[in-house]
């Protein structure tokens, strides 16, 4: 555990001492919790519209993939036209890609991102890295199976996939998410247990709560 | 080269010089005599410039070789240390810190700690992580560390993937008949 998330006493700037537990106070203890589909299906088909026609990318760059993202990004390929912009932090992004492998320090930072961005959200795994681990197969400190810690809704191979693969991959999420099938963010509430006891698995250093809302 | 080499074995009990090209070559030095080489080789003949310090794992000769590379940036040389320590089978290695010459070297022996498993007592920083986080086993550069069968214990493989041997691959497209 880091020295800043210990229970601690700090004295404030009024002279007053005070204890501070920031597990407790400074982030929120309760799991995430299954979002449920609106009250009519009509309307819920209305929503996942709108959800897919407005994709907003967190730009964390993981791995190599990422430099796939900037040409796609400009006006070459300009992934603009369907609907899909980037975005600075996670709170105002509603898909992570991760982008080629994740060592397991990768990890620990992707698992703080997904878990900040708001629901509905979606991940999209590209490249072989995420997929079975590519050319890191064998490396002592890479994750080979990303669907064991998030809940992945969509992987793009190759090894790089080119940003055509890419567009092509982002027509596929929207048609998941019209057709209701792009349920990532619920089945990671529901599946909750299951995905931390995996992540803590292989993070050994485990040094953040367990929900970094 | 070999006029620094002549000059600078009157001074220090020098190994046999390498010489890889005209401006690098690789010497061989007992550990005791480092700090007064490199402080020499810092003051009085130009080499002011530590371009990186590494390590060589003997496994068989129960030896780590360290390489304290140095430049010359007037005569574009470059002149590396060789330094042979006692490699323990467990624990650590020791080896003096150099971080009071060069402030850079204090980075390579926290990376050289981690992965090598190489203590340098003294310099700033050593104990905190460098690249991995919340590492285990031990260091994973060491060469009696088994990279594959910690990744196949670490890390769950998804079924299903293939590996075929690249030559008898290669073989089999280019010369399935057998030619």
């Amino acid at each position: 555990m880091k020295p800043e998330l210990k229970k601690r006493v700090v004295k404030g700037p009024d002279g007053l001492e005070f204890e501070v537990e920031p597990l407790h106070d400074y982030y929120c203890e309760a799991p995430p919790a299954v979002h449920p589909p609106a009250y009519a299906k009509i309307v819920e088909d209305f929503l996942n519209w709108a959800r897919a026609e407005s994709l907003w990318v967190l730009g964390f760059g993981t791995g190599c993939g990422a430099i796939e993202m900037r040409p796609l990004m400009t006006p070459r390929f300009d992934a603009y036209r369907y609907g899909v912009q980037w975005r600075p932090t996670p709170r105002q992004a509603n898909l992570f890609i991760v982008s080629g492998y994740l060592s397991v320090k990768t990890l620990k930072r992707a698992i703080r991102s997904y878990e900040q961005m708001q629901n509905p959200k979606y991940v999209i795994g590209l490249g072989s890295c995420t997929i079975n681990g590519g050319m890191y197969w064998d490396s002592y400190n890479t994750i080979k199976c990303l669907d064991d810690y998030l809940p992945v809704d969509l992987y793009i191979a190759g090894c790089m996939p080119r940003p055509e693969a890419l567009l092509a991959g982002f027509e596929e999420l929207k048609k998941a998410i019209r057709a209701g099938k792009a349920e990532g963010a619920n089945k990671y509430a529901e599946e909750f247990d299951w995905y931390k006891a995996n992540q803590k698995k292989v993070i050994h250093d485990w040094d953040m709560p367990d929900y970094n809302w | 080269m070999r006029t620094l080499y002549n000059h600078l074995k009157t001074l220090f009990p020098l190994g046999e010089l390498t010489e890889q090209r005209s401006n690098l070559a690789f010497v061989t030095l007992p550990a005791e005599h480092l700090r007064p080489a490199l402080t020499h080789l810092r003051d009085h003949e130009g080499y002011t410039h530590l371009v990186l310090l590494t390590a060589v794992d003997w496994l068989e000769d129960e030896q780590f070789q360290l390489t304290y590379l140095l430049s010359n940036r007037t005569k574009a040389c470059d002149l590396g240390l060789r330094i042979l320590i006692v490699r323990p089978a467990e624990g650590m290695a020791t080896m003096q810190s150099i971080h009071d010459l060069w402030p850079t070297a204090a980075t390579y022996q926290r990376e050289l700690r981690e992965m090598f498993g190489i203590e340098f007592p003294g310099s700033p920083r050593l104990e905190e992580d460098f690249i991995l986080e919340g590492w285990i086993d031990k260091p994973p550069y060491r060469r009696d560390f088994d990279t594959k069968k910690f990744a196949e214990e670490s890390f769950t493989n998804r079924p299903g993937r293939e590996t075929h041997d690249p030559e008898q691959t290669m073989k089999q497209q280019l010369y399935a008949d057998g030619k």
